[in-house]
């Protein structure tokens, strides 16, 4: 079957897969019940927070702790655009109006990953972490000043738009997207950096270029998902986007494996139901999490999956079988 | 003029608070190389054991005796330094042969557990501290107005401070801390226990966080579970701003924290008051990365 599949052009996947999302969405999504699809369009932002992110911590080894500030960021402006710039664009744009905010979202959240990362990316290990942390929640405090943003009370008013074909085709757009570039010779020079930045700077590796770009990467994508986010509850608050928010998506990349594309999806969704599947014990929820957190790290550091993809871990367990 | 003087003075009170918390981080940091996030949290519990110690044994506030108000500061930081103790035997003694990163990760993980632990163990809502000193203003300079908490802040902090210095720098464990922390494998091999002295250093760093604890429950008597983050956030900034593992460095970028939060509440914007220790931890780490007193590392290739 995977053969079947990779033997035909990437377009016509493209197409067909696009086609089928679009007529899930359309004919089967509304028999779904709501609750349901409320826990798969937020495993969808998830694993677009979670595989960016992993871009960033995981490819390049530059532990970021700001990842909830620059959703916000691209949230924020995703929404305000729908709101102040959505009007003016009529009801027949509305979804163009849509696509344009995510895409404002995600370049503004770029722009700022690029101020930020500039002279942030000088610092290595936890001085990074913590630079990227305040970063975050000043991001977090300016907004909650801002009273065109709604401010302390909240940005309200965002459109609908958000719904499972746009979240799985930003899953996909983004997967593909990772998957590509780290296969690709840039890809490789990140690994490079992460492996040992001195050696890759010896071997002509452009390390500042290539630690700027992936953060430029990981805060747009990071802003699209914050886009996606905000459409889909239709109001925003700083209080979504604490440093809590920036661990529990730095979790989703440990757990699954510091530089596993596939390890961060199934990270992000397990992480996204397993707070439903807990309900029933609520209040241990976090002690849960964070005894897990521990304990991994104590008997696992690299996470469940490692540095390794799905398709290499079957092919093992096949030859390992056979 | 006042206004201002009295903006220092609420400044200075706050930032003996955060020296002290700062120099359990900066310790730490100084022998393991690791930013122990859990700290904040161990201060909370140190709030919640002066409490308790307030509501069960009537510590503090029994005649108001000076005897019995020490005795609240001693069971909560004997109680700290244990808990600190038992955090790093159990937790940060496995991940310390893996990398760096590992252990901030595990740290952050503690963090969660002493938080949501709390949350389950005390309750999410904020309890009462209770007052086992009246307050009572004073009035140094005309319209300058100091109370006797803020006294008892400042008084506090510093003796504990003078007393640190003297076992850092006058006994035989403090030597070894100080070797420890300058060459981990030279002091081994000099003989020195290392694993006894990260110990020591916990106990030390998280009897100081208490000390702050219930200092903090006198002067704003609202304690809650996730009381220590943002304090404990502000008093590593503090502990980088004065150089991490330099313990003068501390107790100075606590004080500078303190006076640079109040004079920015009160004269642009109290909401912008959790934003500021960010943006001098930035400043701080692109103009001078090794903070006011501290000592370049060498990078080895």
């Amino acid at each position: 079957m995977s053969r079947g599949l990779r033997s035909l052009p990437p377009t016509v996947v493209w197409i067909a897969g696009i086609v089928a999302l679009w007529l899930t969405d359309r004919y089967l999504a509304p028999e779904v019940n709501p609750y349901l699809m409320r826990i798969l369009i937020l495993s969808g932002i998830n694993i677009v927070l979670a595989v960016s992110l992993n871009l960033i911590n995981g490819h390049t080894g530059q532990f970021s702790l700001g990842h909830a500030g620059f959703m916000a960021v691209g949230g924020y402006s995703a929404a305000a655009f729908s709101v102040y710039a959505g009007p003016a664009l009529g009801d027949s744009l509305a979804t163009a109006s849509f696509v344009l905010a995510l895409l404002v979202g995600a370049g503004v959240a770029a722009v700022s990953g690029f101020l930020i990362g500039i002279p942030t990316l000088r610092l290595r290990g936890d001085y990074l972490a913590i630079a990227t942390l305040g970063f975050g929640e000043i991001i977090r405090v300016l907004i909650l000043n801002l009273d065109s943003l709604g401010g302390a009370r909240g940005f309200t008013n965002i459109p609908s738009h958000t719904n499972l074909f746009w979240v799985y085709l930003a899953v996909a757009g983004c997967v593909a997207f990772h998957a590509n570039l780290i296969a690709s010779r840039h890809g490789r020079a990140l690994l490079a950096i992460r492996d040992d930045e001195t050696a890759a700077e010896a071997m002509g590796v452009p390390t500042t270029r290539y630690k700027v770009g992936s953060f430029v990467i990981g805060a747009a994508f990071a802003g699209l998902a914050g886009g996606l986010f905000g459409h889909y509850l239709m109001y925003l608050h700083t209080n979504s986007f604490t440093f809590m928010k920036s661990f529990e998506i730095v979790i989703m990349v440990v757990l699954g494996g510091m530089g596993s594309i596939s390890g961060s999806i199934g990270a992000a969704i397990t992480l996204t139901i397993l707070p439903e599947a807990l309900r029933g014990v609520r209040e241990y929820r976090m002690v849960i999490y964070s005894l897990l957190l521990i304990v991994l790290m104590i008997l696992r550091p690299q996470g469940i999956f490692g540095t390794r993809e799905l398709p290499d871990l079957l092919r093992s367990w096949r030859r390992r079988s056979a | 003029m006042q206004e201002f003087l009295q903006q220092i003075v609420n400044g200075v009170s706050w930032g003996g608070i955060y020296a002290l918390i700062a120099l359990g981080y900066t310790m730490v940091y100084g022998i393991l190389r690791l930013i122990n996030f859990a700290h904040g949290d161990v201060f909370m519990v140190g709030a919640y054991l002066g409490f308790y110690a307030v509501h069960w044994f009537g510590l503090g506030r029994a005649s108001g005796s000076a005897g019995s108000f020490l005795a609240l500061f001693a069971f909560a930081m004997i109680g700290c330094a244990l808990l600190g103790v038992v955090i790093e035997r159990s937790v940060y003694k496995p991940v310390r042969r893996h990398s760096r990163l590992n252990a901030l990760i595990t740290a952050i993980g503690v963090s969660l557990l002493l938080e949501n632990g709390a949350i389950l163990l005390f309750g999410p809502d904020p309890k009462f501290f209770p007052q086992v000193i009246e307050s009572r203003p004073m009035r140094i300079v005309s319209g300058v107005v100091v109370t006797n908490h803020q006294l008892l802040v400042l008084i506090a902090s510093c003796l504990l401070m003078v007393g640190l210095q003297a076992i850092i720098h006058r006994t035989k464990t403090g030597r070894a801390m100080r070797a420890v922390s300058f060459n981990r494998d030279a002091a081994s091999l000099m003989g020195i226990n290392v694993d006894r002295i990260i110990i020591f250093t916990f106990a030390i760093g998280s009897a100081l966080a208490a000390a702050a604890a219930v200092l903090v429950g006198l002067t704003n008597p609202k304690i809650e579970p996730l009381m220590g983050l943002l304090p404990g956030l502000k008093a590593f900034v503090a502990a980088v701003l004065g150089g991490i593992g330099s313990i003068p460095g501390a107790m100075i970028g606590g004080l500078l924290m303190g006076i640079a939060e109040t004079l920015v509440a009160g004269y642009v914007s109290s909401t912008l008051r959790d934003a500021i220790a960010f943006a001098l931890l930035i400043v701080i780490l692109l103009v001078k990365p090794t903070g006011l007193m501290g000592r370049a590392g060498d990078e080895k290739v």
